[in-house]
């Protein structure tokens, strides 16, 4: 089939073209690092909706990942000594690929357990990693962290290669995310996000499709982790692998919409500014937590199902009853809120 | 022998403690298909409160929780109210899970405010005594934690088990659904339920305390070990909890005491994983919804 629409390329175009002319037109330093950030949350969101959208497995340790494509990077300066300037750049697919083939065990052992039991899982791997990055000294220099040298990029516009870099990660989730869901691996992962017994029952190889999700997923969660790294110029643990850069990520999702193609990264574009406002005025006392932590409640509370979701809605709604919106407001039907405990 | 028995009873001890911070958890999660992420912040909540309640008002901590455990109960009920019942049935499951998060950072972030970041004791003049029975040393706190442990969770037992608050609850557990249509107030129910969870939370957390340094970001460690346990012992099993924290708790000593102390913590993901190869839905779950 032929899923190329006109509109969406168009679409596309304008939005990638626009974030890479982005430094151009706001060359302040405190901008594009702002832009970094906020594209590296919306690779980060998009492709944990690979994997979390389109198949409904609620991941909460991808930051697992994110830590181990940064020491990966880290790891490589410091112990083999791959180069300066653009070269880890050069390298970072090849980080990818290995941390997709790494996870495939991971990911087949952690997803025999469905639903809460799978957060748990992928929670308990975060803390994994955090452990071994503390615990094998030899490697990451412990909790004494790793430092990576600065490049010699020309100092007015040091953060370009960076934020280019995010922007082509970036780019390819959402790639992976538009092609995957046009394919038969989209299917199948819905399948397993509606009725994942049925699905089996009738055929789909369910394992397969989300053993390869998770690994696509977590491979670019990896490098955009390498690209952070090599930006930052320190990997410690508890920064390298921080559960907030997880529950960040999903959040973002669930904002702009999980399962929908532009929703995580336009979640990551609201969020992301917010985010740093937070922790520029109230970072240094511990106030910042309590403020994120408020957002995320309202987010959560207001509107559970995403942005885009819920404008689709509405459309949907107008274009079947055109006399007015219904009375409840509350989108989809649930047969589960006649069982509300 | 004699290092591995003493390692043993010594993880035994600890694990009792675990026994009680998991009790709440599976129970919130059995009555209302809620993981409450923030178990652990409320744990180190309840630390904090007893810690002020000694070196404010002289208040030794195990009569502290006296105070502490109706005051978190109160707490309980309120986040229940308010966070988790507007979620709906089909989601909550999921969105529990990022909720009681945002409420587990709320607290940190509460927590750091009042107190700073820095590690504190609840220093009682027999945090560091001990007894020796035929050879073998227990530390005088600890036997405390776990006798209180042992007779919070045996109340907690009684409760559902020989109460009508207790059949209701442990109906809702079985099938909201029918519990309703026989006149159970699954709402009440469910508020108690979370509220009976954040008590045993702060209870856990009084103990806590006295055995180990705290500071607001301690709840990270505590709920990923809570959420193994939950996990190995099956989710909303109540004696799979018990069960799976006295093996942890014994596992990760006995590691300690004979191979490694830095990676003793690795004793529960370990064994996570084998359990789950093997059986999925832990030692005690049933694949459907779990029964008490």
């Amino acid at each position: 089939m032929s899923r190329l629409s006109a509109a969406g390329v168009a679409r596309a175009a304008v939005v990638f073209g626009a974030l890479a002319l982005f430094p151009f037109a706001f060359p302040a330093h405190w901008v594009v690092n702002l832009a970094i950030f906020t594209v590296m949350y919306a690779g980060l969101a998009s492709s944990w909706n690979l994997l979390g959208g389109f198949s409904g497995y609620l991941s909460l340790g991808h930051a697992a990942f994110f830590g181990i494509g940064a020491y990966a990077i880290g790891i490589l300066f410091t112990h083999i000594g791959v180069g300066a300037g653009y070269k880890p750049f050069v390298v970072l697919p090849a980080v990818g690929v290995a941390v997709a083939l790494l996870s495939v065990p991971i990911g087949w052992v952690a997803l025999r357990v469905r639903a809460a039991t799978f957060a748990i899982v992928t929670i308990s791997l975060l803390f994994v990693v955090q452990q071994l990055a503390f615990n094998l000294h030899g490697l990451t220099n412990g909790s004494q962290g790793l430092a990576l040298p600065f490049p010699h990029f020309a100092p007015a516009t040091y953060e370009r290669p960076f934020y280019w870099a995010m922007l082509a990660v970036f780019a390819l989730s959402m790639l992976a995310c538009w092609y995957v869901r046009g394919s038969k691996l989209g299917l199948m992962l819905h399948t397993v996000r509606d009725d994942e017994d049925r699905a089996r029952g009738v055929g789909v190889d369910v394992t397969t499709a989300k053993v390869i999700a998770f690994a696509v997923s977590v491979g670019l969660t990896a490098m955009i982790g390498g690209i952070w790294a090599y930006y930052i110029a320190f990997v410690y643990p508890q920064f390298a692998v921080d559960p907030l850069v997880t529950i960040g990520a999903v959040l973002m999702a669930f904002l702009g919409g999980k399962g929908t193609i532009w929703g995580p990264a336009l979640g990551a574009f609201i969020l992301v500014p917010v985010q740093q406002y937070l922790a520029y005025k109230l970072g240094a006392s511990q106030l910042y937590l309590v403020g994120y932590a408020s957002v995320f409640l309202a987010i959560m509370l207001l509107l559970p199902r995403g942005i885009l979701p819920s404008i689709e809605d509405r459309r949907a709604r107008r274009r079947a009853d055109p006399r007015g919106p219904d009375v409840d407001g509350s989108g989809a039907p649930s047969r589960a809120e006649q069982v509300v405990a | 022998m004699h290092l591995l028995i003493q390692a043993s009873l010594l993880g035994l001890l600890t694990g009792g403690v675990y026994a009680l911070m998991a009790s709440g958890l599976t129970l919130a999660f059995g009555v209302m298909k809620v993981i409450n992420v923030a178990q652990g912040a409320l744990i180190i909540l309840g630390a904090y409160l007893s810690y002020s309640l000694f070196t404010q008002l002289h208040i030794d901590p195990f009569v502290g929780i006296l105070i502490v455990a109706p005051l978190s109960f109160a707490l309980g009920v309120a986040l229940q109210l308010v966070f988790i019942r507007p979620l709906r049935a089909d989601e909550r499951e999921e969105l529990s899970l990022l909720v009681t998060w945002a409420i587990a950072l709320a607290i940190e972030g509460v927590l750091s405010v009042i107190y700073h970041t820095t590690y504190r004791t609840t220093l009682t003049s027999y945090a560091n005594e001990s007894v020796t029975i035929a050879g073998y040393h227990f530390s005088v706190v600890r036997l405390m934690a776990f006798g209180m442990s042992a007779v919070i969770l045996l109340a907690l037992y009684l409760l559902l088990s020989r109460t009508s608050l207790g059949r209701s609850i442990r109906a809702t557990v079985q099938n909201p659904t029918s519990a309703r249509l026989l006149g159970i107030d699954a709402a009440r129910v469910s508020a108690i339920g979370f509220g009976i969870s954040a008590a045993t939370a702060t209870a856990a957390g009084a103990v806590y305390g006295i055995i180990y340094p705290f500071n607001p970001g301690s709840h990270y460690d505590l709920i990923s070990r809570l959420l193994t346990i939950v996990v190995l012992g099956g989710l909303g099993s109540l004696g799979g909890a018990v069960v799976a924290a006295l093996a942890m708790g014994v596992g990760e000593a006995v590691f300690a005491a004979e191979v490694s102390p830095t990676w003793s913590s690795f004793t529960f993901f370990v064994v996570l994983i084998a359990v789950l190869l093997v059986r999925p839905q832990g030692l005690f779950g049933v694949r459907e919804r779990g029964a008490l």
